[in-house]
C-alpha cells in the first residue's frame, strides 16, 4: 500500500497521514519529512520511499509548469515555439487546442471566416507523431497558421469574404499553403478580409468587418475617453487596416504564430501597421502567386505577417521560389537565410523621401519617422534625403491600372463553373449579369465598371496606357535612388494610426483606398520588397508603425535592417484583458487555454 | 546615450509634449528629416459627365450593373481622380507591363504532367450533366436600354 501525500496540486487521491513514528513502527532515526512518506510493507515494517528518477516533481507540478509554458507558448515567436516543440516543452496537440481555444474566446474580433477544428487537430496529431519519432519536418512542424480567405485551401471553404464564392471549395492547395502543409504547419482556419481583398479597413467583406484587437488592449483603454460607465457598452473599437485585417488580427491576439495575407497596394503592410505586428511584401516575383484568387496580376504578392522580423525570415524561407505552375516567378535559386545579428551600421545608406510627408500625415507619425531617422543618424549610418517626385501621382496610377486588372480578372465569375449561379435561365448573358449583380457588393462592382471605362477604345491610350507610362517613372525613380547608393528607403507605412470603425465608414471605399494606400502601393508598383516594422504607440495607445523599402530580391539586406530597427525600439507587447476576462469564462467549461 | 534614450522614448511610446519639441534637439538641421510637403494639394480636374450610353455600354461589357445613382456617382469620381494622370509628361516612355520585363518569361515543355480530375471540377458547379457544365442558351443578347428595367433606363 502506497501513501502518497503530495503537494497540494497532485491528482493522487488524498490520504489521511500516517500516525507519529511510535505508532507505526518507523525507525527514530529516520528524519521527520520521510515519515509521511513511508511505504508500508506487507510484514507490518517500512521502508523509506525510493528516490524517483528525473526531476522528482509531481504529476501535479509537473502539469501546471506544462500549462504555465502553454499559456506564455501563446506569446512566444515562431523560432521559441518551434523550439520547444522540439524540446519537448510543449506538444503540437497542445498547442493546437490552445489556440483553437483562444479563437473561440476571441470570436468578437471576427479575424477568421472559417476555423478548421478538425483537420488542424488531425495536422496536430500528425506532428506529435513525427516529434516523437524524432523526425520533424522542419522549423515550421507543428506551428499553428492561419491563412487569409483569397488563398485556394483544398477541402476549405475559400470565399474571399464575397456572395460569388460562399460555399466554393477549393478542389487544389495554392502553392504558399501547400508548401507550409509540406513542412507539417497546423491549418487553423482562413481569416477574413476585404471583399476580394479590395479595401484598407478590412471592412466590406461579406462576414463583417474585423476589429483590431488593440481596441481590446489595456493601452488603448486607459488612453481612449471613458464613453460611459457602464461595462456593457462596447468600447469605441478600431478597425484593423486591410484588406488582410483578419491575418494581421489573428497573428496580434495570439491565435496563430504566423498568418498569410496578399499585398497589392499595401494590403498587408497597412493591417500590420495598425496591428503592430511585422508585415512583409516579398520583392513581386519571389513567391509563387498560384492558388491566390488574383486581384491585379502584375502587382500582387503573396504576404507575411509575423510576430517578429525573425519569424518573418523564416516563412520566407519556406515560401520562396521558382514554381512551374506560376510563370511570373523567377527562376533563381533561392537560398533560405538565417539573419545576421547586425552591430554596425555604419556602412549602410538610408534614404528618406521626401515625397512620403504626405498631406494628412500626422504630426505624430512624422515625430516617430523623424526618431527613427535619428536612430540611425546616430548609430553611425549615412541618412539622406532623397526624392520620388512621381510620388504623388503613383496612388492615380494604381487606381487605373488595378480597376483595369480587376474588372479582367473578375471576368471568370460567370456562376457556370464554380460560385454563386443566379437562377435566371433566360440567356448565358443575362444569367452571367444576374449572377455577378447578386454575388458582388458595391465596391467590387465599381472598380469593375471604372476598369472597363479605362479599356474603352476611346479610353485605352488616355488612361491605361498612360497609367503604365507613369508607372515605369514610378519605378524608375526608384531606380534611380538606389543606383546612387542608398541601401534601404525609410518611411512612414500609414497617415495615422488606427482610426475607429464609426468614423472609418463616413467615406466610402475608393476614397479610403486612395488615402490609405498613399504610402504603400508605390512599392507595389515598382516590384520592391517592403516590410512593416512596428515602431511605437500613439498618443491613442494604438500601434504605429514604419516602413522599409529595399532593392528587387535584396530582402536579407532588408530583413537585417529591419531586425536591427525592431531590436532597438522594443515595441510593447499588447495587453489584453478583455481576452483574460472572456477566457476565464470559458475555461470554466472548456479547461483548456487560459491567456495571460 | 542618445540612441538609448531615443529607445525609451520609443518603447513608452510618448511623444514629448509639444511646446519642448524640438525636432533638432541642439544638433545642427543635418537636412534628412522630412520637411513639410514640397507640393501642394493637386488641383482637381474639372468632372466630365458620362453619358447614358456609355454607361449602357459598360453594363453590357462588364455585366454588372450600377444598381442607382451612388454607382454612376462613383463612377465619375474615380474618373475624375484619374484625369490627374494627364498632369504628367510621359513623352517618350514606354509602357510597362510587368516588373519583371527584363528577364525571361519561363516556359514548360509541352507534357501533360496532371490531368484526370473532372470530378473535382464539376463538383464545384451547380448544374451539371453527365461531364458538362449546363448553361442557359447563348447567342441570346442582352436587352437592349429601353427594353430593360434597370436604374439606368429610368435615368434616361
Amino acid at each position: 500500500m502506497r501513501i502518497a501525500i503530495g503537494p497540494s496540486g497532485s491528482r493522487a487521491p488524498q490520504r489521511s497521514a500516517p500516525a507519529p513514528p511510535a505508532a507505526n513502527g518507523l525507525p527514530p532515526s529516520w528524519p521527520p519529512c520521510q515519515w509521511r512518506r513511508a511505504v508500508l510493507r506487507q510484514d507490518g515494517g517500512a521502508r523509506p520511499p525510493r528516490r524517483r528518477k528525473g526531476r522528482g516533481l509531481s504529476a501535479g507540478v509537473r502539469w501546471r509548469r506544462r500549462r504555465r509554458a502553454g499559456r506564455t507558448m501563446l506569446r512566444a515567436s515562431l523560432r521559441q515555439v518551434s523550439a520547444a516543440l522540439k524540446e519537448g516543452r510543449v506538444t503540437p496537440t497542445e498547442l493546437c487546442q490552445r489556440c483553437l481555444a483562444l479563437i473561440k474566446s476571441t470570436k468578437f474580433l471576427n479575424a477568421y471566416i472559417t476555423v478548421t477544428e478538425e483537420t488542424a487537430l488531425k495536422q496536430a496529431e500528425e506532428s506529435e507523431e513525427r516529434y516523437k519519432r524524432g523526425q520533424p519536418l522542419g522549423i515550421l512542424d507543428g506551428i499553428p497558421i492561419a491563412v487569409k480567405d483569397n488563398f485556394n485551401t483544398a477541402g476549405i471553404e475559400t470565399t474571399c469574404a464575397s456572395n460569388m464564392l460562399k460555399g466554393y471549395i477549393s478542389p487544389y492547395n495554392a502553392t504558399v499553403v501547400q508548401k507550409l502543409l509540406d513542412q507539417g504547419a497546423v491549418l487553423l482556419g482562413k481569416t477574413n478580409l476585404d471583399e476580394f481583398a479590395m479595401g484598407s479597413g478590412s471592412t466590406d467583406g461579406v462576414f463583417g468587418p474585423v476589429r483590431n484587437p488593440w481596441s481590446y488592449s489595456k493601452q488603448y483603454k486607459e488612453k481612449s475617453i471613458p464613453k460611459s460607465h457602464s461595462e456593457d457598452k462596447e468600447p469605441d473599437w478600431v478597425i484593423s487596416g486591410g484588406s488582410s485585417g483578419g491575418s494581421a488580427a489573428a497573428v496580434s491576439s495570439f491565435t496563430c504564430f504566423a498568418a498569410l495575407g496578399s499585398d497589392t497596394g499595401g494590403s498587408t503592410r497597412n493591417p500590420a501597421a495598425h496591428c503592430g505586428v511585422v508585415g512583409l511584401k516579398p520583392t513581386y516575383g519571389l513567391i509563387s502567386r498560384h492558388g491566390l484568387i488574383p486581384l491585379v496580376n502584375s502587382m500582387d504578392v503573396p504576404g507575411i505577417l509575423t510576430r517578429c522580423v525573425d519569424d518573418a525570415a523564416v516563412l520566407l524561407g519556406s515560401l520562396a521560389g521558382h514554381d512551374p505552375k506560376d510563370s511570373t516567378t523567377i527562376q533563381d535559386d533561392f537560398k533560405p537565410f538565417e539573419l545576421p545579428n547586425l552591430t554596425d551600421v555604419s556602412k549602410l545608406s538610408i534614404g528618406i523621401p521626401k515625397e512620403y510627408h504626405a498631406p494628412g500625415l500626422s504630426s505624430e507619425i512624422l515625430a516617430f519617422w523623424s526618431k527613427a531617422a535619428d536612430l540611425f543618424k546616430n548609430a553611425g549610418a549615412k541618412v539622406v534625403e532623397v526624392s520620388l517626385p512621381h510620388t504623388r501621382y503613383s496612388i492615380v496610377c494604381y487606381h487605373v491600372l488595378c480597376t483595369a486588372e480587376v474588372a479582367s480578372n473578375m471576368a471568370r465569375f460567370d456562376g457556370l463553373e464554380y460560385g454563386h449561379r443566379s437562377d435566371v435561365k433566360d440567356s448565358t448573358e443575362s444569367m452571367y449579369a444576374a449572377t455577378r449583380r447578386e454575388g458582388f457588393n458595391d465596391v467590387v462592382r465599381g472598380r469593375i465598371l471604372s476598369g472597363n471605362y479605362f479599356l474603352l477604345k476611346q479610353n485605352y491610350e488616355k488612361y491605361f496606357v498612360k497609367a503604365q507610362k507613369v508607372r515605369r517613372l514610378i519605378a524608375s525613380d526608384f531606380g534611380k535612388v538606389f543606383r546612387s547608393g542608398v541601401d534601404i528607403l525609410l518611411t512612414p507605412t500609414t497617415l495615422s494610426d488606427a482610426a475607429p470603425y464609426t468614423e472609418f465608414i463616413q467615406e466610402d471605399n475608393r476614397t479610403r483606398s486612395a488615402q490609405d494606400d498613399i504610402l504603400t502601393q508605390a512599392a507595389n508598383m515598382a516590384g520592391l520588397p517592403a516590410i512593416n516594422v512596428p515602431t511605437a504607440l500613439s498618443e491613442r495607445g494604438l500601434p504605429v508603425g514604419l516602413q522599409f523599402i529595399g532593392r528587387s530580391f535584396q530582402e536579407k539586406q532588408l530583413l537585417t535592417v529591419a531586425k536591427w530597427f525592431e531590436k532597438q525600439v522594443q515595441f510593447p507587447v499588447i495587453q489584453l484583458e478583455e481576452v483574460k476576462r472572456h477566457d476565464s469564462g470559458v475555461f470554466q467549461q472548456q479547461k483548456s487555454a487560459s491567456f495571460s | 546615450m542618445r540612441v538609448l534614450s531615443l529607445g525609451r522614448w520609443l518603447r513608452a511610446g510618448r511623444v514629448p509634449p509639444r511646446g519642448r519639441v524640438r525636432l533638432n534637439s541642439g544638433h545642427r538641421h543635418s537636412g534628412h528629416r522630412p520637411q513639410a510637403p514640397p507640393q501642394g494639394p493637386a488641383q482637381v480636374p474639372p468632372r466630365q459627365k458620362v453619358s447614358v450610353e456609355v454607361l449602357d455600354h459598360l453594363e453590357h461589357l462588364a455585366l454588372v450593373d450600377f444598381r442607382d445613382s451612388e454607382g454612376v456617382e462613383r463612377l465619375q469620381k474615380a474618373i475624375q481622380f484619374a484625369d490627374q494622370l494627364h498632369e504628367v509628361n510621359t513623352d517618350g516612355v514606354e509602357p510597362m507591363d510587368s516588373v519583371l520585363e527584363d528577364r525571361c518569361l519561363y516556359l514548360r515543355e509541352d507534357d501533360v504532367t496532371e490531368g484526370n480530375c473532372t470530378k473535382e471540377l464539376l463538383e464545384n458547379a451547380r448544374e451539371t450533366v453527365e461531364e458538362y457544365f449546363v448553361a442557359p442558351p447563348g447567342n441570346i443578347p442582352l436587352l437592349k436600354l429601353e427594353e430593360q428595367n434597370t436604374y439606368l433606363q429610368g435615368s434616361k
